[in-house]
């Protein structure tokens, strides 16, 4: 049966195909999709751990334990999970074990755009890189397969292209007679204490040459011979561009990217008259072509920086003279004179309120990483930092000690409910342990939203949407020892600006926590929308205040065209009755509709 | 480039369904016997931002996404964001664009007016244009909310697929419910 699948829906099917037990991950764009697909299989326990770290061991836990397993994450979750990641890689696996990582080449919805393929070389195990949906789905059978014959943790790289893209997928039966899972005691393999690792380490590295030595028969490790002027070593989405682009050159399609297989480059080298790399991101693959003493064409025509496209590698090619240039598209209208439409918090979205009162405060912000992320965008303009994740709580912290003691009362991290749960705890602990005067907002909207609203351990759900125990935030941030925690409604302006700056000059930790929910929630009895509210044209002088939040629930019209004058307009079907414009109306011409 | 690949382009703002027609423009190539590929980016613009979603089919499709200049078909769910498209298209390729503008943060701030006449300036660039009322019809048809499947209909006509295969992906991919408006809806914007 055929199917058109999203890169990561073939890597679910994959998964199930594989008969793979457990699936766990941390959503990060444009990974999330995966376990949201993995969890239609019954077949697999999937859940969302609290961060990628834990998610990766559980995922070797069920390894260790005779379960296949899947692990999947961003490209910077990994950055979290690498110190499990790293001894994995000695330890091996008991049942076969795949940890997914999606990277973000362009930085669609990113923070950097790191190479993962690095983290493949650096921890010793070997990465996939599927072209398109089929490679995905078959690709994953097959890490699961490789992990078990060599004995180690295998990587499945996706970027958002692959992750984000269709194309049509044979689905296949899943595989039968798997061994039951079951306690399995081997300490000498698995208990990674000095002794027992410096055992394991040369296997690691047999293991490495090995697979480098193996990669030259491979099937995924395919010579497609065409005229031998060009030669084109690629993987990945690239690959797909690169048939595009210059249809007739021979390629070296790389299907695993770590270890390389030198044999068969070799071969390839020796074939074409002149070598290229086509790769995204890092010359991960043409610097190890350079140590082989053979030379190569990558970087110097192609950037580090950005995604490649069709267009961007026909541009570097005809920089050679090896293609001819694109069309130049010529736009008779240029895109830069319409305004732009950048993304936007919703109408009623339980964050817009903090933002504007932080912003009034003239608060300086350590940011985070979610949909509060938007509070830097105008009118609302109020972040002064945003690194990674949980960064908000440490960076508040460090801000304060170096900076003035007047100072020290602007400064407040601001971190939701999911990424304070992920790594902020650890910071709180800092705050608290080492008395840091700053101020934390917890912005608690009971689910992680960015991502598209997944559950997480205080939205009291699970993955496979069993009801659970939900964290009480006042209580964990107590149990942390912070004194003053204060609950507020953050659609309540005067109470939000008041306890805002009353413990923002308070010289000792403290949490301020809102417990409005996300208005996209679709579980029933968590968001309603209120009454609707409207603005009576004859009270409205039209002065503007209610535009300072930035909601697109209220727009601005002109009296007439090219007119300064004009009054607001709530459009009924956006807005949702959270009645924070009205609080900004001096005038009292925003009111509940009838 | 390729030259028995069709392109299509979707484009429009976060939360007007271009996902989902894209997903059955997709669907209809696959049960006519195309391959098919498409491509899109999530994350950041769900949140209201502009959105584009490629689509493409023929014998055999390489790249997911359609390289400049070479799109076919450009399917507009709102005005100013298909103007912002425009140079994605071949100079002889068609616009379809629903006739609707959606106001952007600088518009609702009354920093900027929406651009004027854009329907015009488009016309002039790609006389293959059809700007279609969807709302309207799509009431006629019995919802509002059908509006992308009227445009889905004129699309349609401009595409070498027969109609037995849209009505399938149209069953496959609408709920049982709104069916039989969204047929409805569809057949309106074919004959358009």
């Amino acid at each position: 049966m055929k199917e058109i699948l999203s890169g990561n829906e073939a890597i679910a099917r994959g998964a199930y195909e594989a008969g793979c037990r457990v699936a766990c991950a941390y959503p990060g764009t444009p990974s999330t999709e995966i376990l949201e697909n993995v969890v239609n299989y019954n077949e697999i326990n999937s859940s969302w751990a609290p961060n990628e770290k834990v998610a990766l061991e559980v995922a070797i836990g069920a390894s260790f334990g005779g379960g296949r397993a899947l692990c999947t994450m961003k490209h910077v979750g990994v950055n979290v999970a690498a110190d499990p990641l790293f001894t994995l890689s000695y330890t091996g696996v008991n049942a076969g074990l795949v940890l997914v990582v999606a990277d973000d080449p362009e930085m669609h919805s990113s923070q950097n755009e790191q190479d993962s393929r690095n983290y493949a070389k650096f921890a010793k195990v070997p990465m996939l890189e599927p072209s398109n949906s089929q490679e995905c789905k078959a690709f994953t059978r097959l890490a699961f397969e490789l992990s078990e014959q060599y004995d180690t943790p295998v990587l499945l790289r996706s970027t958002t292209r692959i992750s984000h893209s269709k194309s049509i997928v044979q689905l296949e039966e899943p595989v039968t007679g798997l061994p039951e899972p079951r306690l399995i005691r081997n300490a000498s393999k698995l208990v990674m204490l000095p002794g027992n690792a410096r055992v394991r380490h040369p296997l690691v590295e047999e293991r490495i040459s090995k697979l480098s030595k193996d990669g030259a028969t491979m099937a995924i490790n395919r010579l497609e011979m065409r005229d031998s002027a060009i030669g084109i070593i690629t993987s990945g989405v690239c690959y797909q561009y690169v048939r595009e682009v210059l249809p007739t050159a021979s390629i070296l399609k790389l299907g695993m990217v770590h270890p390389l297989p030198h044999d068969l480059i070799r071969e390839f080298a020796a074939k074409v008259k002149a070598l290229y790399v086509v790769e995204e991101l890092d010359p991960f693959i043409e610097e190890q072509i350079k140590a082989m003493g053979i030379s190569v064409i990558g970087k110097q025509i192609m950037s580090i920086c950005g995604e490649l496209t069709p267009e961007r590698i026909q541009k570097a090619f005809a920089s050679i003279g090896v293609a001819t240039a694109p069309a130049v598209a010529q736009p008779e209208e240029s895109p830069a004179k319409l305004p732009p439409r950048p993304p936007n918090m919703c109408p009623g979205c339980p964050h817009r309120g903090v933002f504007y009162t932080l912003n009034q405060l003239k608060a300086y912000v350590t940011g985070d990483i979610g949909c509060y992320t938007l509070g830097f965008m105008p009118p609302l303009s109020a972040m002064d930092t945003c690194v990674c994740m949980g960064a908000s709580v440490g960076m508040a912290t460090g801000v304060t000690k170096v900076v003035s003691s007047e100072e020290q009362k602007k400064v407040v991290g601001v971190i939701g409910d999911s990424t304070f749960l992920h790594t902020g705890i650890n910071g709180l602990m800092d705050m608290v342990y080492n008395q840091s005067p700053a101020t934390l907002i917890i912005l608690d909207n009971s689910i992680t939203a960015m991502t598209g609203r997944q559950d997480n351990p205080a939205s009291g759900y699970t993955l496979m949407d069993d009801p659970s125990h939900r964290i009480d935030l006042p209580l964990l941030c107590k149990a942390v020892g912070v004194k003053h925690i204060r609950v507020i409604n953050p659609f309540d302006l005067e109470e939000t600006r008041r306890i805002l700056q009353e413990e923002m000059n308070r010289p000792e930790p403290s949490v301020i926590i809102t417990d409005k929910p996300c208005v996209l929630i679709k579980r029933e009895g968590v968001f309603e929308k209120g009454i609707v509210l409207e603005v009576s044209e004859d009270t409205c002088t039209g002065c503007r205040a209610c535009l300072k939040i930035g909601c697109p629930a209220i727009e601005w019209r002109p009296e007439g065209e090219g007119s300064k004058k004009g009054k607001a307009y709530i459009d009924p079907f956006l807005c949702t009755g959270c009645d924070v414009c009205s609080q900004l109306c001096k005038f009292n011409a925003i009111r509940r509709s009838k | 480039m390729s030259e028995q690949i069709t392109n299509i382009l979707l484009v429009g703002v976060g939360g007007q369904g271009i996902l989902l027609a894209s997903e059955i423009l997709s669907e209809t190539f696959m049960l006519a016997g195309f391959d098919v590929k498409k491509s899109e980016i999530h994350g950041m613009s769900q949140r209201g931002g502009s959105v584009v979603s490629h689509v493409r089919y023929g014998k055999e499709v390489f790249s997911p996404i359609v390289p400049e200049g070479e799109g076919d078909i450009l399917f507009g769910f709102e005005l100013m964001e298909t103007s912002r498209y425009l140079s994605l298209l071949k100079p002889e390729g068609a616009v379809i664009v629903n006739d609707l503008r959606i106001p952007p943060p600088s518009v609702l701030m009354g920093q900027v007016a929406y651009p004027d006449g854009l329907a015009d300036q488009i016309r002039n660039r790609f006389p293959d244009f059809l700007l279609v009322d969807g709302q309207k019809l799509a009431t006629e048809a019995g919802n509002p909310r059908a509006a992308n499947t009227v445009l889905l209909g004129a699309v349609s006509k401009r595409l070498d697929v027969a109609e037995e295969f849209w009505i399938k992906a149209l069953e496959k991919m609408v709920p049982a419910k709104a069916l039989e408006i969204n047929r409805k809806a569809f057949i309106m914007g074919r004959a358009l």
